[in-house]
């Protein structure tokens, strides 16, 4: 077991697992149903279920290359709720239907926007242990 | 009916926040018995029913939400302290979630 998912890193594995099934589920049925209706925002639910289970992935792995994996998939994930979170308020128009990251995350109880926050604390928190190599695993 | 279940969850829910950790993982069987029974009970509802119901995404939810418990469960088994405490939580607090949507789906 990595050492990123141990302790607190374990619950956010878990919540990082859940979010990673539930933008999954969600953008593959709305692709395969009506992706006419929205093509913006169910693939950009599909590019944030990629993000998800990159960081899961990530965090399981551990050691120093999941340690920057996770560092990458958690910055790209922060961006991409802010960016489409502003874009929602902004250009409501270029979304006819909502995305995971949708009003920063409105639909979710704003946990999109709190995850990557934490998943950065996490990270950092861990970081001198992954700089000293692969002593985990 | 739906409703019904997903109120009996809330209060299973507060209790649990209450017990120790062997009644925690009792509650937690009877609660992963009630949602396969909501499985079951859902689907045949679903047939029966003249509702505008989309029904693939009611049959995901409620195959998803019967998948949660276990996972949580075990997850949390490996690490008995606060931390695995807190994945029990987190599993509960997306069951409860995954029963408002439900809910949702179904009305």
């Amino acid at each position: 077991m990595s050492t990123l998912a141990v302790g607190w890193g374990r619950a956010l594995v878990f919540v990082y697992g859940v979010f990673a099934v539930a933008a999954t589920g969600r953008s593959l049925l709305q692709l395969s149903t009506d992706a006419d209706k929205a093509p913006l925002a169910y693939s950009l639910s599909l590019f944030a279920a990629v993000v998800y289970l990159a960081a899961t992935t990530a965090l399981l792995l551990g050691g120093r290359i999941g340690w920057l994996l996770a560092a990458t998939a958690v910055g790209v994930e922060l961006t991409g709720v802010l960016v489409v979170g502003a874009l929602s308020y902004a250009a409501s128009d270029l979304f006819p239907d909502k995305t995971v990251w949708s009003h920063f995350g409105q639909g979710y109880g704003f946990l999109p926007l709190v995850l990557p926050l934490a998943g950065i604390a996490w990270l950092r928190h861990t970081r001198a242990e992954a700089g000293h190599g692969s002593r985990d695993n | 009916m739906l409703c019904g279940i997903t109120m009996l969850l809330l209060l299973v829910h507060l209790v649990r926040d209450l017990a120790a950790q062997d009644g925690m993982f009792v509650l937690l069987g009877i609660t992963e018995l009630v949602l396969l029974g909501q499985l079951v009970a859902g689907c045949i509802a679903l047939g029966s029913t003249d509702r505008e119901v989309d029904g693939l995404l009611f049959v995901s939810y409620l195959v998803g939400v019967t998948l949660v418990l276990p996972i949580g469960a075990f997850w949390s088994l490996a690490e008995r302290n606060r931390a695995g405490t807190a994945v029990v939580m987190l599993a509960v607090l997306t069951v409860a979630a995954l029963e408002v949507r439900l809910d949702g789906i179904w009305s």
